[in-house]
């Protein structure tokens, strides 16, 4: 092991107010901890105040859920999660969707102690559960790719300070996720969310904000609306609360199917929620209380200040055998500065457990991030990692430690980069394993030179209708069900969540954990067979329906 | 039979008489709805003490000799994920097989 020294990256650092905000929260939950142990607080008060602090009773034992905002990461703290994960779990953490981490094996008497370690480095558990804003996500490639007007973690972190503990929004309906990001491209499933900020420019090149809002997955999915198209930088705040106190005003609270802000925007309309957030907004900027001053902008994007790249690099990714360039056609992208790259480290080498990293693993890829990438990761909602800010030449090298991890994968993007929730594997609410059926799945489809023949197919799955799997932004979704005690799998086609976000099209009665992957495949073959050139499996299936992929699936079921 | 979990350490545990057990082999099978429901408010009776949360009653049927749970979710329970063996109530298993085969 090489244990560099720990590299600072450029990222938000907690001032006195944060350090004693979030200290003073893991005393007082150290507290209720222990009036719950007492008897004090019954099961039923406490429960609220535990999942609050992210902590959960799961199957097996209680889940500790982590936040780590925007998916930003230093290698102090990735170690920091290696220790914890060794010392108080099983020795393995899950990186979720949400870009958050959950250690599926904790004891209720540890978790003042693992809250107290993690103040230590920065990180807590606050809102990572419960009626509140969640994680703020962004673009996994902020302030490293070319393709964006500026880095989104600046607002992002923005978002999080404003939503961290805001009085008017700690008892929503339900819960309420919020991404932001900075390009056309999508990374983070705008559509997807309770509301969504693009950063974009207007005709006259000022930058501002697009707002939507009423995305989301679950039992009833629905894509954002714009609720407006530009957004003055000094009035974002003002905005998003305008939206979110609609939201707490006018939801549903009776009902819990229908209480997240999807359900109120597509009953009212959106034009309805446009006329009752303007009336918000102006009430709000005429208080002029929330306005953000270009000042404040500026110091937390100071905070994110790009590293200082080293010029005079070559800019061709070196040459290092077959292997090696099969990694960096998918796992490397395109860096804003000359001579650099993103790059990818999918956690799904075929047979592995999506999302999860051993405490070796994270203490190695901590090691990376010092040595290659300025001590910075990122982690993503496809459950993979991003190494933001390597230099190209270093490629090799990083591909070599990798396949040491078993981490080397070149998979982005391709039928094997699956997304899995925990499922029946781990949680109390789910209905069906995920896990196993994307194990069963990447392994079918493991042979590399499939894999890049088929190319970009996303395939998302999850154990039950609360999607945390993202079934419904598959290109192949897949829903886990259970019938009288069986678990049964059902297929959705055509879904997508980037810039071109759909919802997949339910095909019709599930399979069993033995037929799926192999339905999949068959589903897989029609496009095969069908495809134009430079067609994507989406892009097919939008083209054809989904009659031929139907028959083709249920084809052998029903033989 | 009747499950809950521990409230310390989330462990799951299974009643067997006015106790609880770690393991679903150890645990009390309730042949009648009478006797699990006694089980069940026993049980609720008992959760001032604080030492466990959450009980509740759940199928099982006899399969080749063994006591086994209807629904996978208890399957799993009793076991641990599927996708790690060295975690969960089939550690134990798990170790004694990789010891075996050293």
């Amino acid at each position: 092991m090489l244990n560099p020294k720990p590299v600072e990256p450029n990222m938000y650092r907690y001032d006195e107010f944060d350090a004693r905000f979030v200290s003073e929260r893991v005393e007082q939950f150290a507290c209720q901890v222990q009036r719950r142990l007492s008897g004090e607080l019954t099961e039923d008060q406490f429960k609220p105040l535990r999942l609050m602090n992210g902590l959960y009773l799961q199957l097996h034992a209680y889940m500790l859920r982590i936040a780590v905002p925007y998916g930003t990461l230093s290698s102090r703290q990735m170690r920091k999660l290696a220790h914890i994960a060794r010392t108080y779990d099983k020795n393995f953490g899950h990186f979720t969707t949400r870009t958050n981490l959950q250690l599926n094996w904790i004891k209720l008497v540890d978790v003042p102690a693992i809250l107290r370690e993690l103040a230590d480095v920065e990180m807590h558990c606050i809102q990572t559960s419960g009626n509140c804003v969640r994680n703020v996500t962004a673009d996994q490639f902020a302030g490293a790719t070319d393709e964006e007007i500026e880095d989104p973690r600046p607002l992002a972190e923005i978002i999080r300070q404003w939503s961290s503990l805001h009085p008017e929004f700690v008892f929503l309906a339900r819960k309420f996720k919020i991404a932001v990001g900075a390009c056309e491209k999508d990374r983070a499933a705008l559509a997807y969310h309770d509301m969504a900020v693009q950063i974009v420019r207007n005709a006259q090149g000022r930058t501002g904000y697009k707002v939507m809002a009423g995305g989301g997955m679950g039992r009833t999915p629905y894509l954002a609306h714009v609720m407006r198209e530009f957004v003055e930088r000094e009035d974002i705040l003002a905005y998003l609360e305008a939206v979110l106190r609609v939201y707490n005003q006018d939801s549903r609270r009776d009902n819990i199917h229908k209480q997240r802000i999807k359900i109120l925007i597509n009953t009212i309309g959106p034009e309805e929620m446009r006329r009752r957030v303007d009336r918000e907004f102006k009430e709000l900027k005429a208080m002029g209380t929330l306005q953000l001053p270009q000042g404040e902008l500026d110091r937390i994007a100071a905070y994110f200040a790009p590293p200082k790249f080293e010029s005079g690099l070559s800019d061709a990714i070196p040459d290092a055998g077959a292997d090696f360039a099969n990694w960096a056609k998918t796992n490397v992208s395109r860096h804003k500065a000359p001579g650099y790259a993103i790059a990818t480290i999918t956690l799904k080498t075929p047979g592995q457990v999506p999302g999860d990293a051993t405490s070796e693993q994270m203490d190695i890829i901590a090691d990376l991030m010092d040595e290659f990438s300025v001590g910075e990761v990122r982690v993503t909602h496809e459950q993979n990692l991003v190494l933001p800010h390597v230099r190209k030449k270093d490629l090799p090298a990083i591909y070599a430690r990798l396949k040491e991890l078993d981490f080397a994968s070149p998979n982005a993007g391709l039928i094997t980069d699956i997304i899995a929730c925990p499922g029946l594997d781990y949680c109390d609410l789910a209905n069906a394993r995920s896990i196993p059926i994307a194990q069963k799945i990447a392994r079918k489809f493991e042979n590399l030179e499939r894999q890049q023949q088929i190319g970009e197919l996303k395939i998302k799955i999850s154990g039950c209708i609360n999607a945390c799997g993202h079934h419904h932004a598959g290109h192949i979704g897949i829903l886990g069900v259970d019938k009288k005690g069986v678990e049964f799998y059902q297929l959705q086609l055509g879904g997508s969540g980037a810039e071109d976000a759909a919802i997949g099209e339910i095909m019709g009665p599930g399979f069993t954990e033995h037929e799926i992957a192999e339905a999949v495949e068959r589903v897989v073959n029609v496009y095969l067979a069908a495809r134009q050139p430079g067609e994507r499996f989406l892009d097919t299936y939008r083209r054809l329906g989904m009659a031929p992929f139907k028959a083709a699936a249920y084809e052998t079921v029903a033989a | 039979m009747l499950t809950a979990n521990r409230l310390k350490s989330g462990d799951v545990l299974y009643r067997k008489g006015a106790a609880w057990v770690l393991t679903l082999d150890a645990g009390e099978v309730y042949r009648t709805e009478a006797a699990a429901d006694d089980a069940l408010a026993a049980a609720t009776a008992e959760l001032t003490r604080n030492e466990f949360v959450a009980p509740y009653l759940f199928e099982v049927r006899e399969k080749d000799g063994r006591i086994v749970p209807v629904k996978e979710r208890e399957i799993i329970r009793a076991a641990g994920p599927t996708v790690h063996p060295h975690t969960g109530k089939q550690a134990n298993q798990f170790n004694d097989d990789q010891h075996q085969n050293a």
